[in-house]
């Protein structure tokens, strides 16, 4: 963990070589979230509600998975884009260094620019919870808490998988970006407003309805229940990381074994 | 020197590599979308040999000729198709995190530095990375820094080095955790005289001072020249040469030219055992085997003739004999 700090912090020095570059992508970054919202606010203004949700719980929902989704673009980024480390051969470098891969992949590289994404969601995050008094309890933000780290957890997972396709594959599959992207789009709604089949997709295969929609229902006194079975829930997304990470494991033995 | 001779022990080393076929046109290019064709390529065949602690081997070949998987193999990237392969004692493979904390790797085309922050910041990130105890890698810095001359260019970034600047940082960068084995990839490749000389000396130096092995492979015969002892020569996979660069000279040099400035009148001489390359108004060119005639008999036959000004004996150089050697082989 001390050596990811120390490659956070190389990054941040480097990154900080290019000021101006910085600035105008993460303002870029603060703007392209932001449409996507003003696209959701200007739907509720016309039609009121969805399925009975409200504009500040849905707003909610949007905030936690583009909190999740832009922090992990900032820290997994090493993972996102790992077809060109892959194709720059600097994955042997990382084989002759005594330390595990995926620490190190996760340490090649970090975005952060996504700050401007951030804000953007924090921004969100802060108004909605402001005009839902009902989650301000402990064990709810709590709840909320887990729903962001545990977003980030599976966001993370998916970009391994996506990286792990790059040992086959030298081109960076866009099919992975029908998940990462795909999925935020989906999960930043409440999932029960798509058809059954895409909720069970993601909830059981994908777990975004374990940080999202299932603890979001608790927090908004959707439903009764303990306060426990939504933290629970939550951890649905650092459980998805153990089979990602041990598929990466087997594709770290395939590359060792063909060389490509 | 050498305390243990095998020290690293290479036996029936094997790899295959598939690697997929496809022909030039647009319709093939979305058939291969589909269906795949593979070939099965050897890389290596069978290779064995062994290096003692304490050694500076060359290890060269043409391109393609397995040069870079074999170290690949020894440095634990990958896993052969068959064979054993022991370097003090740990299976490259198999140990890999314990493994890699002794041994140093440059390849000279890539860089480990990062790009944009002063080459100490890249030092200090490797020594978090090996877990180099403070005072070693102080220690170690400062002798680096002595013996590499890098004083004034550890605050700059990588990026604003030349090349011979970086590839002494890159040297450096390998050496903070003391390997005691330290694989070298063309690394004179691209680099001016001087900083050619600089980091052969280096080399030279830490291995007679720390006694570091060191593997080298290069296109650059005066690198084997100027460093390695021993030679070891892959083609097509196969080992082809392991002995000192004295044998190899003993195998293919005895061939010499020898150039001769003389004054006075005379036509081309003709000299039997000698072969005639040039004769010209002050200067004749002959090329000889050690073998057929001795020099002596050359410059007598000669000076009957002329007056002789001076005598300019060379061997084949070493270039040369790497080339008859890969046609002998026919790689």
């Amino acid at each position: 963990m001390r050596l990811y700090f120390k490659y956070l912090n190389i990054h941040l020095k480097s990154q900080m070589q290019y000021r101006a570059s910085f600035w105008l992508m993460s303002v870029g970054q603060f703007f392209i979230p932001f449409m996507v919202f003003g696209g959701l606010y200007l739907m509720f203004d016309r039609f009121g509600q969805l399925q009975g949700w409200s504009f500040f719980e849905v707003a909610l929902c949007f905030a936690v998975i583009h909190l999740s989704f832009s922090l992990s673009e900032c820290f997994a980024r090493g993972f996102d884009a790992f077809s060109s480390l892959v194709g720059r051969g600097d994955f042997d470098r990382l084989l002759v260094r005594p330390r595990s891969t995926a620490l190190q992949v996760l340490g090649s590289k970090f975005e952060f620019t996504r700050i401007g994404r951030l804000l953007q969601s924090s921004f969100v995050l802060v108004w909605s919870l402001a005009n839902l008094p009902a989650v301000w309890t402990f064990p709810k933000l709590l709840t909320l808490a887990l729903m962001i780290a545990n977003g980030v957890f599976i966001f993370t997972g998916i970009f391994i998988l996506a990286a792990t396709f790059c040992f086959w594959t030298i081109q960076a599959l866009e099919v992975a970006n029908v998940f990462t992207d795909g999925g935020r789009e989906m999960a930043q709604y409440p999932l029960n407003i798509y058809e059954k089949w895409v909720t069970r997709f993601f909830t059981f295969i994908i777990p975004f309805g374990c940080v999202s929609y299932l603890p979001l229902m608790y927090l908004l006194d959707k439903r009764e229940g303990s306060e426990l079975l939504p933290m629970l829930f939550t951890l649905g997304g650092a459980l998805f990381l153990v089979p990602c990470l041990l598929i990466w494991r087997f594709g770290v033995r395939h590359y060792r074994s063909t060389g490509s | 020197m050498s305390r243990n001779k095998d020290w690293i022990r290479l036996e029936g080393i094997g790899k295959s590599f598939k690697v997929a076929t496809r022909t030039a046109g647009l319709k093939e290019a979305a058939k291969a979308l589909f269906v795949r064709k593979h070939t099965v390529v050897e890389a290596l065949k069978d290779i064995s040999f062994s290096i003692g602690e304490g050694e500076i081997v060359g290890y060269i070949g043409p391109n393609g000729a397995g040069k870079s998987t074999t170290i690949k193999i020894m440095s634990g990237i990958l896993v052969p198709d068959g064979g054993s392969c022991s370097v003090m004692g740990y299976t490259p493979w198999k140990d890999r995190t314990d493994y890699v904390r002794h041994i140093g790797v440059v390849f000279g085309q890539r860089s480990q530095l990062w790009w944009d922050v002063p080459v100490l910041d890249s030092f200090e990130l490797l020594r978090d990375i090996y877990k180099i105890p403070d005072a070693k890698y102080k220690q170690n810095v400062a002798m680096l820094t002595d013996m590499l001359d890098l004083e004034k260019i550890l605050q700059m970034p990588v990026r604003q080095l030349s090349l011979g600047q970086r590839m002494r940082c890159e040297i450096a960068a390998s050496l903070l955790h003391s390997p005691k084995l330290l694989f070298l990839d063309e690394p004179t490749i691209g680099l001016d005289a001087v900083s050619k000389l600089a980091v052969r000396n280096f080399i030279k130096t830490l291995n007679k001072e720390q006694g570091v092995t060191v593997i080298l492979t290069t296109h650059d015969m005066s690198d084997i020249e100027a460093l390695a002892s021993r030679l070891l020569m892959i083609g097509k996979g196969a080992l082809l040469y392991d002995g000192s660069l004295e044998e190899l000279r003993g195998r293919f040099g005895t061939g010499r030219t020898v150039t001769v400035d003389y004054r006075g009148d005379s036509g081309p001489i003709d000299i039997q055992g000698a072969t005639l390359m040039d004769w010209t108004q002050e200067r004749a060119v002959y090329s000889f085997d050690t073998e057929q005639i001795v020099l002596a008999d050359i410059v007598s036959r000669l000076s009957e003739k002329v007056e002789i000004v001076d005598i300019a004996v060379t061997s084949k150089d070493l270039d040369e004999m790497i080339v008859e050697l890969y046609e002998e082989h026919q790689i």
